[in-house]
């Protein structure tokens, strides 16, 4: 096992002091590592552990994380051509879809097929945004993330679209709002919460020491 | 399923808590971080800063405040009080703040609310609501107030409070100027008006003085959160008490902390 190098890609997206300090605490908790906010693609060759965070909307996202020269072809050079743990945050995990529909159609990275919509609970007393605690549902308990967590155990969520994967195999874990709404995607040595770690406390945390632990 | 939200607010002024918990064993109970933690710990869902500082040069505060409670606190965390321009709120996301709440700057002007939800996104945009009851033609009606309800804008508050999730407001935070302090419960009526005339989540605030309060808030006001500031820094009831209660009551609360 090499040394804990997380980098936390920066492209203008969203509260990354939050994603850092919580990401920097799960470290401490295993003994240290180095925790690196960045906008360079050069930086990602000597990470042990990617993170992409982001709120707002799809559009702008996905338009913010091209403006950074290199940033998309050296995450497809490192996510998916060298295997290095990946982990999508909020719009971050939307990201991954195929595409997403929000303020109009918007090509994501592709690479967990599926499409990123509106929710639409059939209880019109549910509010949109999802917004607060619910409790996650795993639909793949063994996953190594996932393994040492405890199902219902709750989550911070904020959103008002969902990533509906076009393989539920690819669902790792959902909570209920007026039906099923994805809480996590993974495939390989890929996964995205739709909730924010960084915001949930002691079960964020412990997810995030999860995310550091897995060395796919 | 979706849990009600517990939110416990602090009023600082000039980076220093007014109404605070009465704890002991802190080290500076005038430290609005050292109460963030303890309210971290405690497991409420969220917490809200009112920043009340009156003063142009004392604004800067808050921002230290938010820095340090983002460093140590991993809960969502709500500013309010000030919040005029995008450069307020561009400022307090970076400092670590994940939703500012508007309430002034969008009586004055409505747009902002609608440019501040396409800049940052709506999920951090929380427009708060001061409501009182007024007399209309021997009728009564909810009106909107500024400047903690001395001030009268002849809005009508049902109205105004859809304007505001259409100009996409991500949420309401709804005090009722008529209970605020007065720890007779919330205004269920208000509450229960606004919450079923917009399809975003609604904070209760303003009344509570007992545990069914905050019950009735949820069942009978319809709102998605309640927040209260006094029966948590008086020592009234704790955190873990009001979830204890509003689960014994039937409502989805989170215990897992």
């Amino acid at each position: 096992m090499s040394a804990l190098k997380v980098v936390i890609i920066d492209y203008g997206s969203g509260n990354l002091r939050s994603a850092e300090k919580a990401t920097a605490r799960a470290a401490d908790d295993m003994g240290g590592g180095e925790v690196l906010v960045s906008n360079d693609p050069a930086q990602l060759a000597s990470a042990s552990h990617i993170i992409l965070p982001g709120v707002g909307a799809f559009r702008d996202c996905r338009l913010g994380l091209d403006a950074v020269t290199g940033m998309v072809d050296a995450l497809t050079a490192q996510v998916i051509g060298g295997g290095k743990p990946f982990l999508g945050i909020c719009v971050g995990m939307q990201l991954l879809a195929t595409i997403g529909r929000e303020h109009g159609d918007c090509d994501g990275l592709g690479w967990i097929p599926g499409e990123v919509a509106a929710i639409t609970p059939a209880d019109k007393t549910l509010k949109i945004p999802h917004m607060g605690w619910n409790a996650l549902q795993f639909d793949a308990a063994a996953h190594p993330v996932l393994a040492g967590l405890r199902p219902g155990d709750h989550a911070y969520f904020v959103h008002s679209y969902g990533f509906r994967a076009d393989d539920d195999a690819d669902v790792l874990a959902h909570v209920d709002y007026g039906g099923p709404l994805t809480a996590m995607v993974g495939r390989a040595n890929m996964i995205g919460t739709q909730f924010h770690p960084e915001k949930s406390q002691r079960f964020g945390l412990a997810f995030l020491k999860a995310f550091l632990e897995w060395w796919p | 399923m979706l849990s009600t939200r517990i939110i416990p607010c602090l009023d600082v002024d000039k980076g220093r808590v007014v109404k605070g918990v009465n704890f002991v064993d802190l080290v500076d109970a005038g430290d609005p971080v050292e109460q963030a933690r303890l309210y971290d710990a405690a497991g409420a869902d969220e917490l809200c800063f009112l920043d009340i500082t009156a003063s142009h040069e004392g604004r800067d505060t808050i921002f230290d405040v938010v820095r340090r409670t983002a460093e140590q606190c991993f809960m969502p965390v709500t500013v309010g009080g000030g919040v005029r321009n995008l450069d307020d709120i561009r400022n307090l996301l970076l400092a670590g703040a994940d939703k500012t709440a508007i309430n002034t700057a969008a009586v004055t002007n409505p747009d902002f609310v609608g440019a501040a939800a396409l800049k940052f996104g709506s999920q951090c945009i929380v427009v708060a609501i001061d409501a009182k009851r007024v007399d209309r033609d021997g009728k009564t009606a909810f009106e909107v107030f500024t400047h903690g309800g001395r001030r009268e804008t002849g809005i009508e508050a049902i109205g105004w409070a859809q304007r505001m999730a259409e100009l996409g407001a991500g949420e309401l935070l709804l005090t009722s100027m008529d209970r605020d302090g007065t720890k007779a419960g919330f205004d269920l009526e208000l509450t229960r008006a606004i919450a079923d005339a917009v399809p975003i989540p609604v904070i209760a605030s303003g009344g509570v003085g007992t545990l069914d309060h905050m019950v009735e808030g949820v069942r009978e006001g319809h709102a998605s959160a309640v927040l209260a500031a006094s029966i948590f820094h008086f020592g009234t009831y704790s955190i873990a008490e009001t979830k204890a209660h509003m689960r014994a009551a039937g409502l989805e609360v989170r215990l897992d902390i």
